[in-house]
């Protein structure tokens, strides 16, 4: 009988090209997701040495990180203009598909991945961008890579890799109304720290698991690299094979009943072992909001800004000051006394139809509190035009927020879109690192009907009462 | 990639954890095509001052720091974004090592693709380590070969490194130079599986 094993180690299995003792295993990638920031240099490199892209068939770009999100054909920054530029030469050069501003497919790279069902289970994805952990929610064992990777990837179609170590995130229990994917994540990371996932692939599982949406398993996914895990994934099944057929690139007709019947192996098995379990009660989570510079500095809704004394070690203590003198925050402040000045409803983690239909039912028939700046970016196109013909849109534009085309946006404010110095933003992004919204800005990081509240109400506001209100 | 083999240096430190790619190297300078220059915007807004003056605050503008080439930091040093431009910046500013307690993933591999070595030494000898840094004249000798940190004051460590890695870092080898051998393999894999 064959030994019992884990979904990431017959992924991992079934795509080494070469293994020998005393190096790391050459890993085959069965897509490569290429964007504007992180691909020229590679491109270049290949160019100094005449090589070619090994398989521009099994290569997708498309331009996210600078784009403006109005007007987006006048890219007034002319480094960034000039970047877009170099994607568009290189792919024309080396013959790779392009997903570029006139596209209906663009997007952010880790929406239309899924969107036109490029990423499918059992695959090896990569692509230069921490976040490409989304992918996994669809059981892919994908992962981020640096800009020298992302040259081996289109030279060579493969990379070396260690084989990562294992851990089970067993999430049991139930969420209450009002608690999304996004504070599962977030009470997970707040609990086990910004680097449990160092070095292992994390595999999530569990009823709250089982019972998410393809767009909420995606939020989940994208955040296990704020743990540290450059890939985490869920099992598919059912729910994923509904989302992915009659997506453009999925396999079609007999083919894809074929797939469906691949696909549903790539489970753990019984009695495979994991080298780390973890587990949290989703009953227990509240909606989630950051006060700090971590993903890990978060506190429940209904609890307070903590006081650095209550952390264990010197180390913390300082982290724990240097980020409330960063914030302006006192601690022992009610975190629905934080205000807000702007709020961004968007990013890879958080774009896609249901967030945007999960912030418009909070903000439905209510107006953008006075002082607040919203702003509501479409992870793709397709997004915002499916968001257009719901009238969803409409829910946004009539209660004061901003609607604008596609793009990574306020997450990292690489276009204009950025957060002023000392103003507070409630996001539904990954990463409320120092000056990560602009220079000085204060991020807190929130589920996307957290965000709307705190769009309407002017402060952090606990969406599960709100719930109770409108939500029968 | 320039060989890394014997590293003798000054050492600067960097007493924060969790010290991530965006202060590493802020977005704003990632919209460059080239991978050369970024040692100019490293650490750019703990660095500067908003009138883009030098922050007297910050560690690396005190003066013991002048002219450091190896960097010690604390826990999970380059989280965050996958930015290659991280490493660049860092080797730009002219850092041949990083020591911490522990290193992100994708941080870690970026820099061994730069010759820029990351060595994982305990909290112990990281805390050692930050202290002698607050001095002006304190230096470090790092030899990949045998793979050991250590000063002129009978401070040693030994640390780990993928063999692998190691021998590229050594050689100064092309990666894609070297997988190019394997390519029957990859030939043979693609043609297994169509």
């Amino acid at each position: 009988m064959v030994a019992p094993k884990t979904i990431i180690e017959k992924i991992w299995d079934e795509h080494v090209v070469y293994r020998e003792e005393g190096k790391p295993d050459l890993l085959y990638i069965d897509l490569h997701l290429v964007h504007e920031v992180t691909s020229p240099q590679a491109f270049e490199g290949l160019r100094q040495k005449g090589r070619k892209v090994r398989r521009p068939d099994l290569t997708f770009a498309t331009m996210d990180h600078n784009v403006p999100t109005v007007n987006r054909f006048v890219v007034e920054d002319e480094v960034a203009k000039n970047q877009m530029t170099a994607l568009e030469r290189n792919c024309r050069e080396f013959g790779i598909p392009l997903a570029d501003l006139n596209s209906p497919e663009q997007g952010i790279v880790h929406v239309i991945g899924p969107e036109l069902g490029l990423t499918q289970p059992g695959k090896t994805i990569v692509c230069g961008d921490s976040h490409t952990s989304t992918h996994g929610a669809f059981g892919a064992l994908a992962f981020g890579i640096g800009t020298s990777e992302v040259e081996h990837v289109l030279a060579t179609q493969t990379l070396w890799q260690h084989r990562p170590k294992t851990m089970q995130v067993h999430v049991t229990g139930t969420l209450a109304p009002g608690v999304s994917a996004k504070d599962v994540i977030l009470a997970i990371i707040g609990k086990f720290g910004v680097d449990f996932g160092t070095g292992y692939v994390l595999e999530f599982t569990g009823d709250v698991i089982r019972r998410l949406s393809m767009e909420e398993r995606m939020t989940i996914c994208n955040m296990s690299i704020e743990a540290g895990a450059r890939a985490g994934l869920i099992a598919p099944d059912d729910v994923t094979f509904a989302y992915l057929r009659g997506r453009k690139y999925a396999p079609k007709g007999e083919a894809f009943e074929q797939a469906v019947e691949r696909w549903k192996q790539l489970c753990t098995d019984e009695g495979a072992v994991y080298d780390r379990v973890i587990h949290i009660d989703g009953s227990e989570i509240a909606p989630t909001v950051t006060w700090g510079t971590t993903p890990a500095m978060s506190a429940p809704i209904d609890g307070t800004v903590p006081y650095p004394e209550q952390f264990a070690t010197e180390t913390e203590q300082k982290a724990v000051r240097l980020a409330l003198q960063y914030m302006g925050l006192k601690p022992g402040t009610k975190m629905t006394d934080i205000a807000v000045q702007h709020v961004f409803i968007g990013s890879c983690t958080n774009s896609r139809l249901s967030d945007l239909r999960e912030a418009a039912q909070i903000v439905k028939g209510k107006k953008v509190a006075p002082g607040v700046r919203a702003l509501v970016v479409p992870g793709s196109q397709q997004v915002k035009k499916q968001a257009e013909e719901e009238g969803i849109a409409q829910i946004f534009i009539d209660a004061g927020f901003e609607w604008r085309d596609s793009g990574c946006s306020m997450c990292l404010g690489m276009n204009p879109d950025t957060v002023p110095a000392g103003e507070h933003c409630a996001s539904t992004s990954n990463r409320n690192f120092e000056g990560r919204q602009g220079k000085g800005a204060r991020t807190h990081l929130v589920s996307p009907a957290m965000a709307a509240a705190a769009a309407i109400y002017g402060h952090f506001v606990d969406v599960r009462t709100l719930y109770k209100e409108t939500v029968r | 990639m320039e060989p890394f083999v014997v590293h003798k240096g000054k050492v600067a430190g960097l007493d924060r954890a969790n010290v991530d790619t965006d202060q590493i190297i802020p977005k704003q300078f990632l919209k460059r095509i080239e991978r050369t220059g970024f040692g100019k915007f490293l650490f750019y807004d703990w660095r500067y001052l908003p009138d883009g003056t030098p922050n007297p605050q910050f560690e690396l503008n005190r003066p013991e720091n002048e002219g450091a080439t190896i960097l010690v930091a604390n826990e999970n040093f380059g989280c965050g974004s996958s930015r290659e431009h991280a490493p660049w910046a860092l080797a730009d500013y002219g850092f041949r090592a990083v020591i911490a307690p522990s290193f992100a993933d994708i941080f870690y591999n970026n820099c061994l693709k730069n010759s820029l070595l990351p060595i994982k030494l305990s909290k112990e000898d990281v805390a050692y380590l930050l202290k002698q840094a607050q001095r002006s004249d304190y230096e470090l000798t790092i030899s990949l070969e045998q793979q050991v940190v250590f000063d002129d004051e009978g401070f040693t460590s030994a640390f780990d490194i993928d063999p692998y890695r190691k021998q590229l870092l050594l050689k100064g080898w092309d990666e894609i130079d070297l997988t190019f051998v394997y390519e029957p393999h990859i030939v043979a894999y693609e043609q297994s599986r169509s």
